[in-house]
């Protein structure tokens, strides 16, 4: 096993299935030769050759379109949309056109793409970069979304992703990038996708969260434990479909529940959450469920960004009331 | 004289412009009296084949004719008129082999009917049941799309795989004046051109967004100028001319084919009906001095009175097709009919590979629902 970052985990997520399947296919803005802004794809177009892992021309648009063509002839793409924030330029591709692929053509065609795509707050960077934008995508039908928060749940989930039929949107937080590393198996391995992990387990408190998130909450749920918490945190790994299944048995056993996201509150996975667990463990809740998220405004400027994002204080804050309610 | 006045800069912009635009040129071969104008240019079809395509034009108009009366009878559902595009639509297509790959717009079901897509389903997808958009095996074409210009920046992708597979074959797709102006149309000519691929872009200029007319789409003088942007070859074809279109998309093809990158072809052509029978009136938008200018330009009438004199076509074959579109429109109907209704049940299992827990819960819920 080596240590690897969660980048050097996609590199070689994305190397493995380049090997695996000549159909796979990697391309983006800045993807070949330059090997990615983030140096994701660094070193695939010398392995793999520009017919099979190339730039593209700056439209996202087009990126997508072209993947969903590229699909149609039965290649299996990969595509990278440079920052997640721009996504709105590539909304209609991704979500009016392949996310209903199979559905319009009646089954006959479908659309194996991957998007993979950076975002998230904390790293200082100008506007349309960090935003979590994730909710857009996660209401739309057809789309599946991937938010893993370590180095091993990034190379199996990606390798899932690239090998499912459907398309599957894979958001790499920019601040785990490559802040700590982490045991990774060389081989190949699947995370299935649509199954949450829980990364602590504890008796008195649930907290439900995915992506940057899952280690503010583990470093809150340290810091209850130092008074004596129990605190539970569910790593959600796919928020669409999440894994109801997981966050349900999670809350019968605690009876105590947060959602923590890093989007903005208005209309997000949080809400989605707090719903099922309202429509199946009422019974089981000692507190209503909070929320801890951004607030309502779009990503903050740099400078406000510590201020603007979540963190472990305020998920203490909000534990808190929680547990002594 | 203008030009002397005018001031002559170092970086003459507008000439430029004016160099380019006057390099535009509307390729006709058959005028509207039936005759060849452009022998050079005639491509290389046989009788047969003349007939045929005049076959096609003819059974389309009939289509189009009981299409709108089925849908004025409630028989049909959303519908957008094709009378006057015909040779647009059908000779272009004609100039296709089998595995090259259709990307049409909303207006563009003809294409996909001569493609191999059986009528009933062209019914089915005009009732809005999903079978009408599931395309046969070997029917190399995708259905219609309804955001304009999203099927270009598709049509390169496409074209791309097929490059990539080493396959000789296209991808054609189609828009119209309005969707020239979509980003989309721009990325997908100039995808397309960076990456050599074989795909052919067709803009069906009919002269009305709706209701918008051309002129307020761009300042261009042509759409077919456009290609100039994106470094590919553009022509413009006189689009009620049936051997004008065909001559241009064979020409494409064959350039895509021998790895010679896609092309851009404006058909310059009208739609004698409203955009879609939901309730468009073109005489909010349309004077009917320019409606009856366009009918005189009219494909059939051209192509029949050339056909005639070549003895190649009388109004006995001509009635032959009527009866047998007729027939055929008849029998799709009851085909089309006798579909099984569909189910949200249906829709439920055609939205992933595998049905994930929520939806298979939901799934339950309408299975009963619709069990009763």
């Amino acid at each position: 096993m080596a240590q690897m970052t969660m980048i050097q985990a996609i590199t070689d997520a994305m190397r493995n299935e380049l090997r695996n399947d000549p159909n796979v296919l990697v391309f983006g803005e800045d993807v070949g030769l330059n090997g990615g802004v983030f140096r994701a794809t660094e070193g695939l177009q010398a392995e793999f050759g520009e017919e099979r892992v190339f730039d593209t021309p700056l439209a996202e648009s087009g990126i997508g379109g072209l993947a969903i063509g590229l699909g149609l002839q039965g290649f299996r793409p990969v595509m990278e949309i440079q920052f997640f924030g721009f996504v709105y330029e590539v909304m209609d591709a991704v979500a009016g056109q392949m996310a209903r692929m199979r559905y319009r053509s009646g089954g006959r065609y479908h659309s194996p793409v991957t998007i993979r795509s950076p975002f998230g707050g904390g790293v200082h960077t100008p506007e349309l970069h960090a935003d979590s934008l994730e909710g857009l995508v996660a209401q739309q039908p057809g789309l599946k979304v991937v938010i893993p928060s370590t180095p091993y749940d990034a190379k199996g989930l990606l390798i899932s992703a690239i090998r499912d039929n459907d398309p599957v949107v894979f958001l790499e937080h920019m601040k785990l990038y490559r802040s700590f590393r982490q045991e990774v198996p060389e081989e190949e391995y699947m995370i299935p996708i649509g199954k949450a992990d829980v990364k602590r387990e504890g008796t008195d408190m649930s907290i439900i969260t995915y992506g940057a998130m899952v280690h503010e909450s583990l470093k809150a749920a340290e810091e209850l434990e130092k008074e004596g918490h129990s605190v539970e945190v569910v790593d959600l790994r796919t928020i669409m479909p999440f894994d109801i299944e997981t966050i349900i048995a999670s809350v019968e056993k605690t009876g105590r529940v947060i959602v923590v996201q890093e989007a903005q509150r208005q209309a997000g996975m949080a809400s989605q959450i707090v719903a099922e667990i309202n429509e199946r463990a009422i019974l089981s809740l000692e507190a209503p469920v909070l929320r801890v998220t951004a607030p309502d405004t779009v990503f903050a400027f740099s400078q406000a960004e510590s201020v603007w994002l979540p963190n472990y204080k305020d998920v203490i804050e909000a534990a808190k009331k929680v547990l002594t309610f | 004289m203008a030009s002397k006045t005018k001031k002559t800069t170092k970086a003459d912009a507008l000439q430029q412009l004016e160099k380019i635009e006057d390099q535009f040129q509307t390729l006709q071969i058959l005028n509207e009296e039936g005759e060849i104008v452009n022998e050079a240019a005639m491509p290389d079809l046989t009788n047969e084949q003349l007939q045929e395509l005049m076959t096609r034009m003819v059974y389309t108009r009939i289509l189009d004719q009981r299409s709108i009366s089925l849908n004025r009878q409630g028989r049909l559902g959303f519908y957008a008129p094709t009378a006057g595009q015909e040779a647009s639509q059908l000779a272009s297509q004609f100039a296709l082999e089998k595995e090259d790959f259709i990307l049409p717009g909303y207006r563009d079901v003809p294409q996909l009917i001569w493609h191999g897509l059986p009528l009933a389903q062209a019914f089915l997808f005009s009732r809005g049941h999903f079978k009408g958009n599931q395309m046969p095996e070997g029917v190399n074409v995708i259905s219609p799309q309804i955001i304009i210009g999203a099927q270009y920046i598709q049509a390169a992708g496409v074209a791309l795989g097929m490059k990539k597979r080493g396959a000789k074959s296209v991808a054609i797709t189609y828009t119209g004046d309005g969707g020239a102006s979509q980003g989309d149309f721009y990325e997908g000519i100039n995808f397309a051109g960076a990456y050599k691929a074989p795909a052919i872009f067709i803009v069906q200029n009919n002269r009305f967004a709706i209701s918008t007319p051309v002129e307020k789409q761009s300042a261009a003088k042509t759409i077919a100028q456009k290609a100039v942007a994106a470094g590919i070859p553009g022509i413009q074809v006189d689009g009620m001319d049936p051997l004008a279109v065909y001559a241009a998309v064979s020409e494409a093809r064959e350039r895509a084919v021998n790895g010679e990158g896609p092309t851009l072809i404006e058909t310059l052509t009208y739609r004698y009906g409203p955009h879609t029978m939901a309730g468009d009136d073109p005489t909010r938008y349309r004077s009917s001095d320019l409606d009856n200018e366009w009918e005189k330009k009219d494909p059939l009438v051209r192509f029949r009175k050339f056909l005639e004199k070549k003895d190649l076509w009388n109004e006995e074959k001509e009635n032959e097709v009527i009866e047998k579109a007729k027939e055929d429109i008849k029998e799709a109907i009851k085909i089309a009919d006798e579909t099984a209704k569909q189910k949200v049940t249906d829709l439920m299992s055609i939205m992933y590979e595998e049905m994930p827990p929520h939806l298979q819960e939901q799934y339950e819920i309408y299975k009963e629902k619709e069990s009763k």
